[in-house]
């Protein structure tokens, strides 16, 4: 209960700071970052040039699209939300694909670390 | 019966209005009994620490993503969104696609890290490798004022609500309570439901509230949005151009720049500072939520960061789902309600929801006593809906109060278990006290606007320490320092001298001007502001512990040791 992480043995630290330079661990960094990173600059700029258009582009935003009152800002507004059910679906394929596997690796790699309250709180 | 009544249309609007006024208590009355029965169970649950703070860890993936949905989905999208649009039509749909988009951040940058590196609260991750004693106190300042902020707008909700379903008109009295009366008893009452729900139920009772909540929103939402559909024919379109035409804005309606943006002929300062704002706010919704203690904290509730993945995948489906309903809820009353009647009975539009409930009823179940009871149910889901969230937002201010100021900054980590959730439920009582008197003085704004202020907040103050935190090597105690408090002071500085609290008849004192920073949110300028403190502090100072990071970095990506 005295502090937020587990009383490290005696190797811990060491292990940890072996672990981090480790290839293994490197590659899932990169896997991670990989494609967080991107995809976090993609979703901000598409959403971006949204609220930008909404409030520079009105006239354009305004334009009739089909049916007698669909317009250009509703559609782009809908299409965010698809945006954003897609994103979630494509990370959460890749996750399991490629960060999954490797983290549990490491993990069982690392052995059991044990906390006052278990390994699961 | 129904044709002595329907003879005499003054009677059975009254009959009505009593029908309303009884079964909305009565159902209220019906999902407090539930909720508190739940609350009661979980306390029996709740012996540890991590069972009042994370509830057991032991809720699934959908439960968490369900308990997410009744924690995010707060006042402020049923009500607040649905006003926005019923009034200025399209720039309302704003707030549900920044809402919404913003999951990604938390989803793809947060969620998971914080729950394998962290344990109770937002400061565990900030703390980690950092002093404890000023991040954590710096952490706790910072989510007592989030939460305290989107408090604030949920109790305000409430008040709006309470005068519409008892039915109290200027004039007329229930149980010898004026409208104003009433409305304060209500922020009380639902005040004092908050401190009950998180002293007793500790995260266990709050999660399943949250989660009966958001099953209740989620149905009565889908009602009324299948309601509104089937009078327009299923066609989008043909809903779209009655709200347009009924609004007497025409198209207008249906594009941004009513509300948000609004260009002023002849004065390019005051539309280029309108357009500001609207940006602001873009930016504000999108980077709040991955910096909201009491969604932080929701995370911690299931075992593995796996599961806090699929919680938010779930969230995501269900929030989604819910924000698209608005489009039908916000335009359903404009076309049917109006916005004369909307603005009659509540000037910032907080009650069109419930008003289109009624119009639904009217409808579709036969007359008075049909609409009296639709306004009912779906008063009583929106009284459920905030007590879900502010339950939630108390939990996680008295959580960071009693685990990271008390535990760890008072008592340096020499405390007992026991001693610790005793100060938490203490503090839920102090919280709940603060709010409850706060909120008597934010009764006129409305409530999505509130809680577009508590994102810029989260996202000026909280967000840059928890990024550079889980992914700047380099950063520490000085810059996690320097972020929270450079990005929370900026934001709440700049709001207090906004219009939102003074200089405009719409503001919290519209009788005193102390007004200089034109815009109200903050956000634009608040939330690189805590970027670049975060960054100076961190470069100031030499600190750096590398084993901690080591620690950290690998903790947060694989789960080892996660507790």
């Amino acid at each position: 209960m005295s502090t937020d992480t587990p009383a490290p043995t005696a190797s811990q630290p060491d292990k940890y700071l072996a672990v981090q330079r480790s290839d293994e661990f490197a590659g899932l960094r990169r896997a991670l970052r990989g494609f967080v990173f991107p995809m976090t600059v993609a979703f901000f700029l598409w959403y971006a040039l949204y609220v930008i258009l909404s409030a520079y582009a009105r006239d354009f935003m305004g334009t009739k699209l089909f049916g007698s009152n669909i317009n250009v800002a509703l559609v782009f507004g809908l299409l965010q939300f698809v945006s954003t059910f897609v994103i979630a679906w494509l990370y959460s394929r890749y996750a399991d694909r490629k960060i999954d596997p490797v983290a549990d690796r490491i993990r069982a790699e690392i052995g059991e670390v044990t906390h006052e309250d278990g390994p699961r709180g | 019966m129904k044709t002595v009544l329907a003879a005499n249309p003054l009677l059975a609007a009254e009959a009505g209005n009593h029908t309303a006024r009884n079964l909305t208590i009565t159902l209220f009355l019906v999902f407090v009994a539930v909720t508190l029965g739940i609350t009661i169970w979980a306390s029996r649950q709740t012996k540890t620490a991590t069972d009042f703070y994370a509830g057991g860890r032991s809720f699934s993936g959908f439960q968490n993503g369900m308990a997410i949905g009744g924690d995010y989905m707060s006042a402020a999208s049923f009500l607040g969104i649905a006003g926005i649009i019923a009034l200025y039509g399209y720039d309302g749909f704003l707030y549900s696609i920044g809402f919404l988009v913003a999951w990604l951040v938390a989803l793809l940058l947060v969620a998971e890290l914080l729950r394998n590196s962290g344990r109770y609260t937002m400061a565990d991750v900030l703390a980690f490798r950092m002093r404890q004693r000023p991040v954590r106190t710096a952490a706790a300042v910072s989510t007592i004022t989030v939460s305290i902020f989107y408090l604030l707008a949920q109790m305000v909700g409430a008040g709006a609500l309470v005068a519409l379903l008892l039915g109290i008109k200027p004039g007329t009295t229930f149980l010898g309570m004026d409208a104003a009366t009433a409305k304060v008893a209500t922020i009380i009452m639902v005040g004092a439901l908050m401190i009950i729900y998180v002293t007793v139920g500790g995260m266990k009772g709050t999660t399943y509230v949250q989660i009966v909540k958001a099953f209740l929103l989620m149905t009565g939402a889908l009602l009324m949005t299948v309601l509104v559909l089937a009078k327009f024919h299923f066609n989008l379109s043909e809903l779209l151009g009655a709200a347009a035409s009924a609004s007497g804005k025409g198209d207008k309606l249906l594009e941004p720049g009513l509300r948000y943006g609004v260009e002023v002929a002849g004065n390019s300062t005051q539309t280029f500072y309108n357009k500001m704002d609207l940006l602001s706010l873009g930016i504000a919704l999108v980077l709040g939520t991955a910096g909201l203690p009491h969604i932080l904290i929701r995370f911690y509730t299931v075992p593995t960061a796996k599961a806090a993945r699929k919680s938010v995948l779930w969230a995501i489906g269900i929030i989604g789902t819910f924000y698209l309903l608005t489009l039908a809820l916000g335009f359903g009353a404009a076309a049917l309600v109006g916005s004369e009647a909307i603005t009659a009975q509540d000037k910032a539009g907080n009650t069109a929801a419930p008003q289109l409930a009624e119009a639904l009823g009217l409808e579709f179940f036969g007359g008075d006593l049909g609409g009296a009871a639709l306004l009912a149910i779906i008063a009583a889901v929106a009284f459920a809906t905030i007590l879900a969230v502010v339950a939630g937002l108390t939990l996680a201010s008295s959580s960071s109060l009693a685990h990271d100021f008390y535990a760890n900054v008072l008592k340096k980590g020499e405390t007992s278990e026991r001693q610790e959730v005793r100060v938490a439920r203490i503090s839920a009582l102090v919280i709940g006290a603060i709010s409850i008197l706060l909120s008597i003085f934010a009764q006129n704004l409305n409530v999505a606007f509130l809680v577009a202020l508590a994102f810029a907040v989260a996202a000026s103050g909280n967000l840059p320490a928890i990024l550079y935190s889980l992914f700047w090597r380099r950063f520490n105690t000085s810059g996690a320092v320097w972020a929270i408090y450079g990005g929370l002071l900026s934001a709440v500085v700049l709001v207090f001298f906004s219009p939102v609290v003074s200089g405009a008849a719409t503001s919290m004192f519209p009788d005193h001007d102390w007004q200089w920073f034109p815009l109200s949110n903050p956000g634009i300028l608040s939330i690189p502001f805590g970027f670049l403190c975060g960054w100076i502090g961190t470069l100031i100072s030499k600190e750096h512990d590398e084993e901690k990071y080591a620690e950290l970095e690998v903790r947060a990506l694989t789960g080892s040791g996660a507790h």
